[in-house]
């Protein structure tokens, strides 16, 4: 019943990360199909951002393997796994507060484009990077601050560039850290809309450590404390394991 | 075969020397991160001063000197360090451009004071006649230096391990937010540790002073010598440091004899090589 | 209104000649060196966030080998600016290897020992290097049969090439790779997510930075006619990071007027204030507390705050 290996969008295999003595990953095997729309949850210090760092290449783990789209990209750094279609958004916002928001976007256009090299042509005669970029920033409801900087402009909006920022990628997989951290009800609502609004050209894989805010955007969910997958599923049934209120509740 | 025990005991009294010279380094770039660029030139001023004080005052006892040198360069480095690095406290590139503007007017002073020519430091008269030892004879002065370094290594050591200001100072190093959390005056913690590294390099200028002469450049030449030690050795280790010294004196020494070219090389590979493939140095840890 | 600023800005330099003596064109000629070596500099600091404090081992040893070439070996100046030139972006690539396994103060230091290592061998090598005493009785080139004895004829050679340095450099810095190096020294991890090359943008940047260093090298070299190992030391080093962060290192016109500031302080202070250094130290003290962003920024802060209270 399971597709074969080589239609995993991502695949973790036996995924182990121990600092000195401290293991913060389990063994955690994870496989995600195209344009799947998964959902990590589990409590604070669960490992649920050390495990994005190593699919992202900013951790090198102990031992197993990540595959996305079948190729092995275990040994790869992070600016070559971007160019294979991986991209993310961060827990804590990482943007380039003293550029306009166009700029930001621009940047994310740039990574994967051959004329991000080039050295004798002002980043401006690019005329079709400025306009693709407001058309991402329209897309999020940013157009009328494209020339402000990103330093001005409110925390959920920030929330928004970051989104569009890994959107304009056009990644085959997004991972969302915490999309939703720290918006007010309001501009949960606007980011929901933007993720649910997202193409199935692309797989997201989400965290969030409260369990119900992101629920309604996910089809599957893995539970993950202490480094171990718990459950893992389809929404619902992990939703009513009794496994899950153990590990939200401590029942 | 008298050609390696003059070179080996050299080593050992430069090395000394450096630790004087580095011990303070270390300390203040293990708590403030700070790479304190004017550190050559304190250990500069306190040659200097000695040398004024034996010249002037023959009969003075060196130690005596090196102890007020090393409290007048220490109020130095105090007064800098509260009335300039203080203010920089989110500028880190900004501390190591002051300080190396400090390491400026403090040498170009020091050219004004005492001029230009290279002050050769009299021995003092105790130390003069110099010790058989197994048919071979050493200057006793070189000798002394290595206990002097042996002496301060263990006051220092005392000092970190044993005393409540060394305590809150390696909690500093480790782990300087966490320090403040618990209320540590990390602050005034810094002021005492700046000056505490200023003052030892001065002491160690004076005692220095016999063998190295007061010259202009000297804190050009020896600063070097102490990051060396300081990325050998590790940041923020006593023992490190310590050991480091002593492989630097040997590198340096037995460097500049054997192989007068290249020893520049011969110095700086190891530090490059470290650097770029073990930058926590050889005892070092990397604190928070 | 800007341009026609420029235009007459433009018009001084090079009509600089027929109205000011020799020793301010010759002045003027320096500043034009200064300022090359330190928009290089100035790549890799304020564009790079990379501060090297070896920076001056480009220069030094594009004009070295550019001496020796042409003193000892008979080469003529073309071909001798050719390898030197080549020799030192080369050098450039192997240092930046090296330098970058560290970042920051690390990275500072790797700087620093490759150039002391260089400044140790300059020194010590005497009979390759003439050691101390440096390597005199240098001639200038002659482009196209000129020559370049005079000051003024000088002065428009420099002119010329500082032209096409601070032009090819402005244009890398506002070109979509100076964007992503300008990204990588802000956010680096978030570039790589984007799929950016951080090592190799910072890489291509050393050695461009060190490929300018080596043209600053060579101008040094003919304007002086002479070159000892103190241009290669870590004080020379020292002075250009002064200047680029004195005048603004995050902007182009500020490491120009810092390197300026430099050697006015350098070769004229001296006149009326015995001790230079002092006052260098003193007036880097002052700028790193009072203008902590540098001179050019400072002026521009104060200049639209003047502007906001009337």
């Amino acid at each position: 019943m399971t597709p074969s290996e080589s239609t995993f969008a991502l695949e973790i295999s036996h995924l182990k990360k121990s600092f000195g003595g401290l293991v913060v990953t389990h063994d955690v095997s994870l496989a995600i199909r195209p344009g799947e729309r998964r959902l990590i949850i589990g409590p604070n210090g669960a490992g649920k951002t050390t495990l994005f760092n190593q699919i992202t290449g900013d951790l090198r783990p102990s031992s197993g393997e990540v595959r996305l789209f079948g190729a092995d990209i275990t040994q790869l750094a992070p600016y070559q796994r971007a160019h294979l279609g991986l991209s993310r958004t961060y827990q804590i916002i990482a943007l380039f507060d003293h550029d306009t928001l166009e700029h930001n976007i621009t940047l994310g256009l740039l990574g994967l484009r051959p004329s991000r090299w080039q050295m004798w042509r002002p980043l401006s005669h690019y005329s079709d990077l400025s306009t693709e970029a407001r058309r991402i920033l329209d897309a999020v409801g940013l157009l009328h601050l494209a020339n402000q900087p990103v330093s001005d402009i409110a925390y959920g909006e920030k929330r928004r560039v970051e989104l569009a920022m890994a959107l304009a990628q056009k990644p085959r997989v997004l991972l969302l850290d915490e999309p939703l951290a720290g918006l007010s009800n309001a501009e949960r609502a606007t980011v929901k809309r933007l993720i649910a609004a997202i193409p199935r050209e692309t797989a997201i894989v989400m965290i969030e450590h409260d369990m119900d805010t992101a629920l309604d955007l996910a089809e599957t969910v893995t539970l993950l404390d202490y480094g171990r997958v718990i459950v893992d599923g389809e929404r619902d049934s992990v939703v009513a394991d009794q496994r899950t209120r153990e590990v939200y509740l401590g029942v | 075969m008298q050609f390696w025990i003059i070179q080996g005991l050299n080593s050992l009294s430069l090395g000394g020397l450096l630790f004087l010279l580095s011990s303070g380094f270390s300390l203040i770039f293990g708590l403030m991160r700070l790479a304190n660029l004017t550190h050559g030139a304190f250990f500069m001023l306190g040659t200097y001063f000695g040398a004024t004080a034996m010249r002037a005052y023959g009969g003075l006892s060196i130690w005596a000197v090196a102890l007020g040198a090393g409290v007048a360069v220490a109020a130095i480095g105090g007064l800098f360090e509260r009335l300039v690095l203080t203010r920089l406290k989110t500028n880190p590139l900004g501390q190591v451009l002051v300080t190396l503007g400090m390491s400026f007017i403090i040498s170009d002073a020091c050219l004004v004071l005492w001029g230009g020519d290279s002050i050769p430091v009299p021995t003092p008269q105790s130390l003069r006649s110099p010790t058989r030892f197994f048919g071979f004879v050493f200057p006793t002065y070189r000798l002394v230096l290595v206990g002097c370094a042996i002496a301060a290594a263990i006051s220092l050591y005392l000092l970190l391990e044993r005393t409540r200001l060394g305590a809150m100072i390696r909690a500093g190093v480790d782990d300087g937010q966490m320090a403040r959390a618990v209320g540590i005056p990390v602050s005034n913690l810094f002021t005492i540790v700046f000056c505490l590294g200023a003052g030892i390099a001065g002491a160690g200028g004076v005692l220095g002073g016999p063998i190295l002469s007061a010259y202009p450049g000297l804190d050009g030449d020896m600063l070097p010598l102490a990051l060396i030690v300081v990325i050998l050795g590790g940041i923020g280790s006593l023992l490190g440091a310590f050991i480091g010294s002593f492989i630097v004196g040997f590198i340096y020494t037995f460097g500049t004899a054997l192989f007068p070219e290249l020893a520049y090389i011969i110095l700086f590979l190891p530090m490059i090589l470290v650097l770029a493939f073990r930058p926590q140095g050889l005892l070092g840890h990397l604190g928070a | 209104m800007k341009w026609i600023a420029a235009v007459l800005f433009a018009a001084v330099l090079v009509l600089l000649p027929s109205f000011a003596g020799d020793f301010y064109i010759n002045l003027a000629s320096q500043i034009l060196i200064a300022a090359i070596f330190a928009l290089s500099l100035n790549l890799l600091v304020g564009f790079g966030g990379m501060t090297s404090l070896g920076h001056a081992s480009f220069l030094g040893v594009a004009a070295y080998i550019s001496a020796l070439l042409t003193s000892r070996y008979g080469f003529a100046h073309g071909p001798a600016a050719i390898v030197s030139i080549a020799g030192t972006t080369a050098m450039a690539a192997v240092f930046g290897v090296i330098a970058l396994r560290a970042s920051g103060l690390g990275f500072l230091m790797i700087t620093l020992a490759l150039s002391q290592v260089l400044w140790g061998l300059a020194y010590r090598m005497s009979n390759v290097t003439n050691g101390d005493n440096g390597i005199a009785g240098l001639t200038r080139p002659m482009p196209f049969g000129a020559s370049l004895d005079s000051a003024a004829s000088f002065y428009w050679f420099a002119l010329a090439v500082a032209s096409v340095a601070f032009l090819m450099m402005t244009t890398f810095v506002s070109s979509s790779f100076g964007s992503s190096l300008k990204g990588v020294r802000d956010q680096p991890r978030r570039m790589a997510a984007l799929g950016f090359n951080p090592w190799m943008i910072r890489w291509i940047t050393f050695i461009y930075a060190g490929f300018w260093g080596g043209v600053s090298g060579l101008l040094y070299v003919y304007y002086n006619k002479y070159i000892h190992p103190s241009s290669l030391s870590t004080t020379s080093s020292a002075e250009a990071l002064l200047g680029v962060i004195a005048g603004g290192s995050g902007t182009l016109s500020g490491p120009i007027v810092g390197a300026t500031l430099v050697l006015l302080l350098k070769n004229y202070a001296s006149a009326y204030v015995e001790r230079w250094n002092m006052l260098l130290g003193v007036v880097f003290l002052f700028i790193v507390l009072v203008m902590p962003t540098g001179i050019v920024p400072g002026l521009s802060k104060l200049q639209s705050r003047g502007r906001r209270s009337q």
